[in-house]
């Protein structure tokens, strides 16, 4: 039974979404409203499944006194700093008059959020730009066809996308200048290639689906 | 001597920078001397690498981070032209009447702010200029508090002060729900069956822009800010799709290249990819903003990434010369 | 001290901290990036509490009457069980539900929007070039069927990719090529964008050099 009822919830979970696809009207309908909520509430625990997990490993770090335990330490408690902080503001918001936001300005999570949150996650992301330009220095060459239009049509939108690709061909007609070629690139040839894979894609994900929900496909509930 | 060399270099830096006058603007002479220095460094690089030295990954790093500090000192400004997708997305905004009612989606995080939050600020100052009723949710959890950032600030113009914008009667902010595109699903039968209370936990039955607003059926335009999963891709398929809604969007510039299907397959009502597309929506709306200060350290930095692209070219095709005439 | 130069001073060091990396991995980086992860981990946590558990659960429970929500809970907390080794195999339904749930809805979105729509619009665009449009229309929506075709033709490795038929999938190659690049300059500019956001924090709000 361990696997069996799984498989039964798969089926009748996914069968519920496709009937109501069809079949908008009471009381598919319902069944819809009613796993749509679910899903919220079991997607919301689904996070705190993978905080509480990343926590239950800090705290086997520290006590195993494993290398780096004190940045375990430190993730927990910049964890336990924001948790509690919104908390606190979250249940004084409830308390007020009228009701307030545990994110709103001058809240401490606020704070957390603008000062700590948001200078590393931007960062963490924008240190890409130096290996991106890294990369296109000793990597991108032009050795076959293939990687030659793929750096061509790298180049009309790179040049295309910003005003001094029009400066640049300023001499041409304005239907012929840069920024037109990458307007003409994406709006065609892009779309061209973007559609035959988002086609094949959408191929690939209706045939696994189907296994899915007919319980041949039984990988998720592995482990 | 060697050990401390970062160190010196990083003091050193601290005192020019604390003496250096505030604000810091160069002229244009000297910002044309500036532009021609990179130029020439950019020269000796490609000079280097067709002898064969490949020149190391933090002068680079160097390379880029001068050719995106450098221009926020100059005074250039750059005609901005608008891309047909961005005047589509700008046209179906301004054809909206007063009093039209516009659910605002802001799916992204801080990461993508720098290409996003224009688009948010020039979106909410149109919107409030022009009497639009914005109702404001995410898919993202920081989506709202994005929301909440261009709001406050746009509330600050005085054009926008002056017409006395209240929360509850001229926009709504409904925050995050969990449930990824069965939010979408479920919003289209009933906004309160995911809603029930806004971000300050009020019910939604006493908000009075949310009156007569129970579903899809009853909102004018769909605005998406989005930088990944979900977001545009889900919003076209179940909002647009299923339940009908005009939707426009404004991307990452990741993501935007892959939505240009929708765009062609009339789906997708505009579209405002990446940093450009920031600016020539400001261009668009009339609301000129920070990415329109973005445009020159933006063209620099892309001048710079094709240079070192031509520069590793020259040099592998340098290199198939020599390997043939040395018979190789 | 006033918190908001205290939280301009701070942002400013943990930018500069991750940015450290650059030159090589070092304390100062790995302290940073734990108080992000941290930091990342607690903020999804209580925001996740405050959006979907309380307002979706608890209001709807305790202050509707809405009882039927409860089996939303059960399954969230048979989740959770997944953290305690012996009776982890619980977690299963509960995972069950979400995957069942996510691909009877995907199934139906993606064939009618991204496979469906999208052949309906490949061929309207082509039977729109036969409409009278000018030069730039007409050769872009023969481009876009050509592009199309020959990029499924590529996809198809059911068939031995010879002859005709690889020559066409070597056309479709060119054609997923051009995207790719089109990708590749796009994802320039986006990282291009996001370092420059850093940059005028660092100038602007903490150097006051920019105005």
């Amino acid at each position: 039974m361990k696997r069996e009822i799984p498989l039964i919830i798969t089926f009748v979970a996914g069968v519920a979404f496709v009937l109501q696809y069809f079949i908008p009207h009471y009381p598919f309908n319902r069944f819809e409203n009613l796993f749509s909520d679910w899903f919220s509430i079991v997607g919301a625990f689904a996070i705190w499944l993978g905080a509480l997990s990343l926590i239950k490993l800090c705290l086997l770090n520290i006590s195993k006194k494993a290398h780096d335990w004190p940045i375990s330490l430190l993730i927990i408690v910049c964890f336990l700093a924001i948790v509690v902080a919104g908390a606190i503001d979250g249940f004084n918001g409830l308390k007020n008059v009228p009701t307030t936001s545990f994110r709103d300005p001058g809240t401490n999570f606020d704070w957390l959020y603008q000062n700590v949150y948001t200078p590393l996650s931007a960062t963490m992301f924008a240190i890409l730009a130096f290996f991106v330009a890294s990369a296109s220095y000793r990597a991108f060459r032009a050795r076959n066809t293939a990687a030659t239009l793929l750096l061509l049509s790298a180049f009309f939108v790179m040049i295309g996308r910003v005003p001094i690709g029009d400066y640049l061909s300023a001499w041409l007609p304005p239907s012929w200048q840069l920024s037109q070629w990458a307007n003409w690139l994406m709006a065609f040839p892009n779309t061209a290639g973007q559609r035959a894979v988002m086609i094949g894609i959408a191929l690939g994900t209706v045939s696994t689906s189907l296994r899915i929900i007919l319980g041949i496909e039984r990988a998720h509930l592995e482990g | 001597m060697k050990k401390f060399l970062p160190w010196i270099i990083l003091v050193a830096l601290i005192i020019v920078v604390a003496l250096l006058p505030k604000p810091l603007e160069i002229s244009p002479t000297v910002s044309v001397i500036v532009t021609v220095l990179l130029g020439l460094a950019l020269t000796g690089v490609l000079v280097m690498t067709m002898r064969g030295h490949l020149i190391g990954r933090r002068t680079v790093f160097l390379f880029i981070g001068a050719s995106l500090t450098l221009p926020f000192f100059m005074n250039f400004q750059m005609p901005i032209k608008v891309a047909p997708e961005v005047q589509e997305l700008y046209d179906a905004i301004a054809k909206l009447p007063p009093g039209s009612k516009v659910l605002a989606a802001f799916d992204y995080d801080p990461p993508s702010a720098p290409e996003l939050q224009p688009q948010a600020e020039a979106f909410m100052a149109y919107a409030f200029k022009h009497d639009l009723k914005v109702i404001i949710m995410g898919l993202w959890p920081q989506g709202p508090q994005q929301a909440d950032m261009a709001i406050q600030k746009v509330l600050q113009q005085p054009a926008i002060r002056a017409k006395n914008i209240k929360y509850g009667v001229d926009y709504v902010n409904l925050g995050f729900q969990s449930g990824n595109e069965f939010v979408i699903q479920r919003m289209g039968s009933s906004f309160r069956g995911m809603f029930p209370r806004d971000i300050y936990n009020t019910d939604c039955d006493k908000i009075p822009i949310l009156n007569g607003v129970d579903n899809f059926s009853n909102i004018d335009f769909v605005f998406n800010l989005s930088s990944g999963y979900p977001g545009t891709v889900e919003w076209v398929q179940i909002a647009v799709d299923r339940y009908g809604v005009k939707l426009g969007a404004g991307n990452t510039a990741v993501q935007a290249p892959s939505v240009y299907p929708y765009l062609s397959s009339h789906k997708l009502t505009g579209l405002a990819g990446g940093m450009s597309g920031a600016w020539q929506f400001e261009q668009a709306t009339g609301e000129p903003g920070v990415a329109s200060t973005y445009v020159l350290p933006q063209t620099f930095s892309h001048m710079v990434v094709i240079g070192f692209i031509i520069i590793g070219n020259v040099a592998l095709f340098v290199g198939y010369r020599k390997s043939r005439q040395e018979g190789v | 001290m006033d918190s908001a130069i205290i939280g301009t001073w701070l942002a400013a060091l943990l930018t500069l901290g991750i940015m450290s990396f650059l030159y090589k991995d070092n304390l100062y980086y790995k302290i940073c990036e734990a108080i992000f992860i941290g930091i990342s981990a607690g903020l999804w946590f209580i925001t996740y509490f405050w959006d979907s558990l309380y307002r979706i659960a608890w209001i709807g429970v305790v202050h509707e009457g809405r009882y039927v929500l409860l089996g939303g809970v059960v399954l969230g907390v048979m989740m959770l069980m997944r953290l305690f080794g012996k009776i982890g195999w619980i977690a299963r339904w509960p995972l069950a539900f979400i995957v069942g749930a996510t691909a009877g809805l995907k199934m139906m979105v993606y064939f009618t929007t991204n496979a469906m729509a999208q052949i309906h619009g490949t061929v309207n665009d082509t039977m729109a070039a036969f409409g009278g449009s000018g030069l730039y229309d007409v050769v872009g929506r023969i481009v876009i069927l050509i592009g199309t075709v020959t990029g499924l033709v590529y996809f198809y490795f059911s068939k031995e990719h010879k002859g005709l038929f690889g020559g066409v999938a070597k056309v479709g190659t060119w054609f997923l090529m051009i995207t790719f690049g089109a990708s590749f300059g796009y994802t320039v500019m986006s990282r291009m964008s996001l370092l420059l956001g850093r940059i005028d924090f660092l100038l602007t709000d903490w150097l006051k050099l920019v105005k």
